[in-house]
């Protein structure tokens, strides 16, 4: 598979004419096929922001003279406590994603390269988080979440999810592909494992951090059920659950409002795909492919 | 470095994440078996021990058989339909087509939103009369109908719903494996005169099982995993048409609060989730035997 990861930096680029040449041209009745697709999947996209863009009159009258207005956001943003869900969940996500990079890389570590009793054991044993992901054991771990007392706080919604087996999978892949010379080389200079793992392994497993950060990122950031039961205050939750919190309290809040308020839950995710497409395709692709 | 200096770095490197590997995963696992054997404590009433109660309980409940069998349906529904449009998507932006990387960013763009941001611009497309669907239907003179409200149509709409999140995902695996195919087999097939539907059928297909079989396992697990979208766009109605079995566990625990008939359900959930787990194990070791 090691293959497909030297490719995989390739695919987007426009410019690898020579291979595309043999493929064939595709016929006219193909291309459109694929356009209409594309119209298909980004038209309800393009109404929900026709919808957010416009006054609830012109929600479904399509008419180009139709006055555009920013009222929808400005009225959404301040009927419900948006800055604050916005907080939690970039702190949600950090926290995640910090406590996964460190816990990750030192068990890929030792998983790539310390021999110990048990390790296929032990390996076996995270691989199962890979199908039974926290996502079904809710009923237990808001169980353990009242226990430790952690019930409605940020740290309840991240915790179940910082070990994560797809991270430690991923990032051993990676560590195995090092050059044992290189890793020898620096013991003999004196680094301890630790320093040889933050000196020799942890850069040139850049690409795989930045594909794991994004997949992670954009994960945490759409997270529903979880955060949805163990929260339940302002304080703690984040914004998809308040967005939820807000579109199902029946106040006649108007629809307009409420595409709104999902434009605005998603805005910087979804504004920061627009902007890094590239990375994020990659860091998709990278990280499916094991 | 000593054996036992080796051993010991490897269990100190490991310790972090396998605690909270073991108290979020493994524990939980375990705990949930036990628990279903359990009545829920109320109050001042401790739990007592039940014994298969609970799964009998469960075998006579027709709202999870109804939850199950949604759930087997809406898997059968969505996975074949978004691997398929996943394959063509990726086959289109992979080839020479006009507008290439536009379509490539309206395919994947579902992906990146939340469930929960999809499924509330789907209930705005559904909505009965006014919606976007309902318009545009008049002008064909379909008579007016309310696709999540009325039994027949609500499930199939909700996995509309789901095929247009995941099939961009998806494309993606394809998109990766397309691009570490060789040239040159296209080469000798277009060479040979072989037919393109040909050429895909005999090579490309084949080349792309172990692709394919990935992307089967990661849709099989979000068809049990994933039900934000259930939670705002129906809440498992009209009548249960659209509950899912884990939409019904969230439903049983946290707002009937009976937390070990919950636990009873998850262990179904579990054991499903666990003959995926033991699919995708037997396939991964053929694969390693392959190459």
């Amino acid at each position: 598979m090691s293959s497909i990861l030297v490719d995989a930096p390739t695919v987007l680029r426009g410019d690898i004419a020579s291979r595309q040449s043999t493929r064939g041209s595709i016929n006219v009745i193909e291309t459109a096929a694929a356009w209409l697709l594309g119209i298909l999947w980004v038209l309800p996209l393009v109404y929900a922001l026709w919808k957010a863009f416009h006054a609830p009159e012109y929600s479904t009258r399509f008419v180009l003279s139709a006055p555009w207005t920013l009222a929808n956001f400005i009225n959404a943003w301040h009927a419900a406590p948006f800055a604050r869900y916005f907080l939690n969940t970039v702190m949600l996500v950090t926290m995640v994603l910090i406590a996964q990079l460190v816990l990750v890389t030192l068990a890929a570590y030792a998983f790539a390269r310390f021999r110990f009793p048990g390790r296929g054991l032990l390996f076996a044993l995270v691989l199962v988080q890979l199908m039974i992901m926290p996502d079904v054991l809710i009923v237990e771990n808001y169980r353990t979440m009242t226990l430790l007392g952690l019930k409605d706080t940020i740290l309840a919604i991240g915790l179940p999810y910082m070990a994560s087996a797809f991270g430690i999978f991923l990032l051993r892949q990676t560590f195995k592909t090092v050059p044992r010379e290189l890793d020898e080389a620096a013991r003999i200079e004196g680094c301890s494992p630790l320093q040889t793992l933050w000196k020799v392994y942890v850069p040139l497993a850049r690409p795989t951090y930045l594909a794991y950060a994004l997949v992670s990122v954009s994960y945490h950031w759409n997270n529903f059920l979880w955060p949805l039961i163990i929260t339940n205050s302002v304080e703690a939750r984040p914004v998809t659950v308040g967005l939820q919190v807000f579109s199902a309290t029946d106040q006649g809040i108007d629809w307009s409002i409420i595409t709104a308020a999902t434009l605005l839950s998603t805005g910087p995710l979804l504004i920061a795909f627009l902007l890094f497409q590239r990375q994020f395709v990659q860091s998709f692709m990278r990280a499916g492919i094991r | 470095m000593t054996r036992t200096k080796e051993w010991l770095y490897g269990w100190l490197l490991l310790l972090p994440a396998m605690a909270l590997l073991v108290l979020f995963t493994h524990y939980p696992a375990v705990a949930n078996l036990w628990h279903s054997f359990y009545s829920t404590p109320r109050g001042s009433r401790q739990a007592v021990f039940v014994g298969v109660d609970h799964y009998r309980q469960l075998a006579d409940d027709p709202i999870f058989w109804q939850a199950l069998s949604n759930n087997l349906w809406y898997a059968l529904g969505t996975i074949p339909l978004s691997i398929a449009l996943a394959l063509m998507m990726a086959a289109w932006v992979n080839g020479r087509i006009a507008g290439r990387s536009v379509l490539r960013l309206a395919y994947f763009t579902p992906t990146i939103l939340p469930m929960i941001a999809v499924a509330n611009i789907w209930l705005f497309f559904y909505t009965p009369e006014y919606g976007l669907l309902e318009q545009f239907l008049r002008l064909f003179g379909v008579p007016t109908h309310n696709w999540l409200g009325s039994q027949s149509t609500a499930l199939p709409a909700m996995m509309v719903v789901a095929v247009w999140k995941e099939a961009g995902f998806f494309m993606i695996f394809y998109l990766a494996a397309f691009q570490s195919m060789s040239p040159h087999l296209a080469e000798a097939a277009a060479i040979e005169g072989a037919s393109r539907w040909y050429f895909f059928r005999r090579v490309t297909f084949p080349l792309l099982m172990p692709t394919t079989l990935f992307v089967l396992v990661n849709a099989v697990i979000n068809a049990f995993r994933l039900v934000d979208h259930v939670v705002v766009m129906t809440r498992g109605g009209p009548d249960n048409a659209t509950a899912l079995l884990l939409y019904y566990i969230y439903e049983i625990g946290f707002r009937f609060w009976d937390s070990a008939y919950a636990a009873a359900l998850t262990m179904v959930l579990l054991v499903l989730l666990g003959a995926a787990a033991l699919a995708q194990f037997l396939f991964l070791e053929r694969r390693t035997h392959y190459q």
